[in-house]
């Protein structure tokens, strides 16, 4: 998709007006104007300046809450496996304390959503999470290129994760016929893909990356992988004595939990139906609103209740959290009715739905996408561009 | 007991114990369940605190009594500890350095803090003024190389010479109570000199306890000097003679420091050869809007007049290579301490004078004066 833009902004910019059109279906898309966008990026600052002047002790309190019972979960699971026929309650507890550790805390912490507070225990810094990922390595790799460059082909490498074809634009080939099965991969092993996913394996292949350029990762990564196994897979176990195999199963369950569930909230905030994907070009000297623009539609939220939303890390404002990816996430709940507003009044589609309709939605696209593209309509109906003079249209220019 | 408390010490330290509470570290639980137990960090509960000044004219002091957790290592007299408190309402935490005014402590002991509540100073006037009895702090390990290095219990004809200006006094009257404390019968068994400079009698810290030491037969002189009475090397030849050969310690606002160093024939920062050892501290900077000044690199020891862009840019013109991401104030790669003059961030217009603060470089752009540790 594209936008139009002032004819001199871009070098890709042919003399003969906007640039070209990518996606099938683009002649469809609601296109802004650049005075659009800075209109829109303007009443994305001013929320983004508002929130920012309310954070204090209620944001402070909250995480501190959220921390606690995690770690009070976390103590429950790891005891309750000393009794055997409580183990179903030993595995949901450490789960429970994985999912809170990895997503509310860990995620949104290492984005630095509460640096504000200076406690060094909440720092993004400091902060390293449950999961074999060295926290290090994904705040490069999440907060720096997936955040910045989100959605944009061939810079975002959160697309498909260099393992499946999640876009049209992804050039098919015979390998992605697997496409289900590498997806049902990845969520089995998540965060074992997310450590792998520093490494580039897909650049590696295509020559674009050097072993060398990986062996400076390698130590931070292998260091993290021991001790996240010697804790759940060695110690833990043998603490339990005779138990030792009940407990190690359960550590792997929870593990596989948590896998499961972040895979499932992540896919469902990136690759719903509807969510766009850009050129590196049309996103060269963009403006403040285009990128907010652009974070828009890349993301896409899940509806749900408030212990869901928490379970999510608030995840599940995918939409808000790439909006303002430094907000602390429990603000985006309390922000989400406005930005809403905000994308009807410019025309803006606002992907939101239901955790079964998105993962719906997810595994068409994935069983979709391992097949070569038929010239079909990709665009779905909420992102078209309504005919001319529409309601929406004659109030924007008003 | 000490020995079980240093045997539950090392077993909250043991390999295994962070192995199973990796990545967050014993501390993370702990802390959870009493905010006093500890197996590195160093937290501790107020236990008292007394008014020192009223504060008629100037602004008043206060002594804290605090109960460090079991991992403080205890002080040596002249060092200072950093001390983090999360101030109300905006729930931030607040880090300042705070010289000690009990004389040493042993590991776990308790000690005092004496602090004046600057009408700039969000974290000392929260200390004297609203910290509660019972409540919890933040604190590094002792720090700092201003120390007394003499052993007390020790008689020597060495002469001390300890010089110091308003709230400068804590750091040398820990010495002073290590010396008489410490010391064979009550006394200093050296012959030390206390010459100390206050706004006004009332304005003077220890003001009782410092004319008993004046009183008492200990080996200590104490001269106290008020209002406009500022130092002079003549006054200081006048009580002792011979001070540049005397082992001597200085801690006070800027312009004393810059006085004594002047007497002392020495530049400050390079007194190694010298027998003269000062701490002082910086007059709080004022925001100006203007664009000026000039930026300096600490680390690296690069500068340059303030071009009004971005620290990260002008970082960069001199050569440096910071770390940074996707310079846009989203992604915290840059993120790197200030440890003086103010910045304006340039997404939000807010500007900051804080010191030793962590600022996002790629948005943060200099107002005025600024040190940044690159």
């Amino acid at each position: 998709m594209s936008i139009t833009h002032e004819p001199s902004t871009t070098s890709t910019t042919t003399s003969s007006g906007p640039t070209v059109a990518r996606l099938p279906g683009d002649d469809q898309l609601r296109r802004l104007t650049a005075e659009q966008l800075d209109a829109f990026g303007a009443e994305m600052d001013a929320i983004r300046q508002r929130v920012l002047g309310q954070l204090g002790a209620e944001d402070a309190d909250y995480i501190r809450r959220v921390v606690k019972a995690q770690r009070g979960f976390e103590v429950a699971g790891r005891a309750l496996f000393y009794l055997p026929p409580a183990w179903p309650f030993a595995v949901a507890a450490l789960s429970i304390s994985k999912i809170l550790d990895n997503m509310e805390i860990g995620h949104n912490v290492m984005h630095g959503q509460y640096d504000w507070m200076g406690d060094p225990g909440l720092n993004s810094r400091m902060y390293d999470w449950d999961n074999v990922c060295p926290g290090e390595q994904w705040k490069y790799s999440h907060n720096y290129i997936h955040h910045t460059f989100t959605n944009i082909l061939g810079k975002d490498r959160d697309i498909g994760y260099g393992i499946l074809r999640m876009d049209a634009d992804q050039k098919w080939h015979p390998y992605y016929l697997g496409n289900p099965l590498y997806a049902l991969l990845l969520m089995v092993f998540f965060e074992w893909g997310v450590a792998m996913h520093d490494l580039e394996v897909e650049n590696l292949v295509a020559g674009k990356r050097t072993l060398e350029e990986n062996k400076a990762i390698y130590p931070g990564l292998m260091r993290k992988i021991r001790r996240q196994a010697l804790k759940d897979y060695v110690l833990f176990p043998a603490l339990t004595g005779p138990l030792f195999p009940l407990t190690f199963a359960g550590n792997a369950t929870a593990n596989l939990i948590r896998n499961i569930w972040a895979f499932n909230i992540i896919f469902c905030g990136h690759f719903p139906a509807g969510v766009a994907t850009f050129s590196e070009e049309e996103c060269e000297n963009e403006s403040r609103g285009h990128w907010y623009y652009r974070q828009l539609l890349g993301s896409a939220n899940i509806t749900g209740g408030k212990l869901f939303h928490v379970m999510t890390g608030n995840l599940s404002h995918q939409i808000e959290h790439h909006l303002f990816p430094d907000l602390p996430a429990r603000r985006y709940p309390q922000i989400a009715g406005e930005v809403r507003e905000i994308c009807d009044r410019y025309g803006i589609g606002y992907n939101e739905g239901p955790l079964g309709q998105q993962l719906l939605s997810v595994a068409k696209k994935i069983c979709r996408f391992a097949l070569p593209d038929k010239k079909s309509d990709l665009v779905p109906a909420f992102l078209r561009r309504p005919a001319a003079d529409t309601v929406t249209e004659t109030s924007l220019a008003a | 007991m000490s020995l079980t408390a240093s045997r539950l010490q090392s077993l909250l330290r043991s390999r295994t114990l962070a192995a199973l509470t990796s990545p967050h570290g014993v501390d993370r639980y702990l802390e959870q369940v009493n905010p006093m137990w500890a197996a590195h960090e160093v937290r501790a509960r107020v236990v008292s605190i007394r008014r020192e000044t009223a504060g008629v004219d100037t602004a008043p002091v206060a002594t804290l009594t605090l109960q460090p957790t079991t991992t403080w290592r205890g002080h040596r007299a002249g060092q200072y500890v950093q001390v983090g408190v999360d101030l109300p309402g905006s729930a931030k935490r607040f880090t300042r350095c705070f010289s000690i005014s009990s004389a040493e402590s042993d590991p776990g002991g308790q000690f005092t803090l004496t602090v004046r509540a600057h009408d700039e100073g969000q974290v000392s006037t929260y200390l004297v003024s609203q910290a509660q009895p019972g409540q919890m702090i933040h604190l590094s390990q002792a720090m700092g190389d201003f120390t007394l290095n003499e052993s007390p219990a020790t008689p020597t004809n060495n002469h001390l010479l300890m010089i110091s200006g308003g709230s400068g006094i804590t750091p040398v009257m820990s010495m002073l109570r290590t010396l008489l404390r410490d010391g064979y019968d009550g006394r200093a068994n050296r012959r030390v000199t206390f010459l100390h400079y206050a706004r006004s009698p009332e304005d003077q810290i220890f003001a009782t306890e410092l004319a008993e030491i004046a009183a008492g037969d200990n080996h200590v002189d104490v001269h106290l000097r008020y209002g406009d009475h500022v130092f002079s090397e003549l006054e200081l030849r006048r009580l002792v003679p011979d001070f540049r050969d005397v082992d001597t310690w200085a801690c006070g606002p800027g312009g004393l420091i810059a006085l004594v160093t002047a007497a002392y024939d020495v530049e400050v920062g390079s007194s190694a050869a010298s027998r003269l050892r000062v701490e002082y501290f910086k007059p709080p900077t004022t925001g100006s809007a203007t664009a000026e000044g000039q930026v300096s690199f600490s680390r690296s020891g690069a500068g340059a007049a303030n071009t009004g862009a971005s620290l990260l840019e002008q970082a960069e013109a001199l050569g440096l290579k910071p770390e940074f991401g996707c310079r846009m104030g989203i992604c915290f790669s840059c993120t790197t301490t200030k440890t003086g003059g103010t910045v304006r961030n340039v997404v939000t217009g807010a500007e900051s004078s804080l010191p030793d603060e962590d600022i996002q470089i790629c948005v943060s752009a200099p107002v005025g004066d600024c040190v940044v540790d690159l």
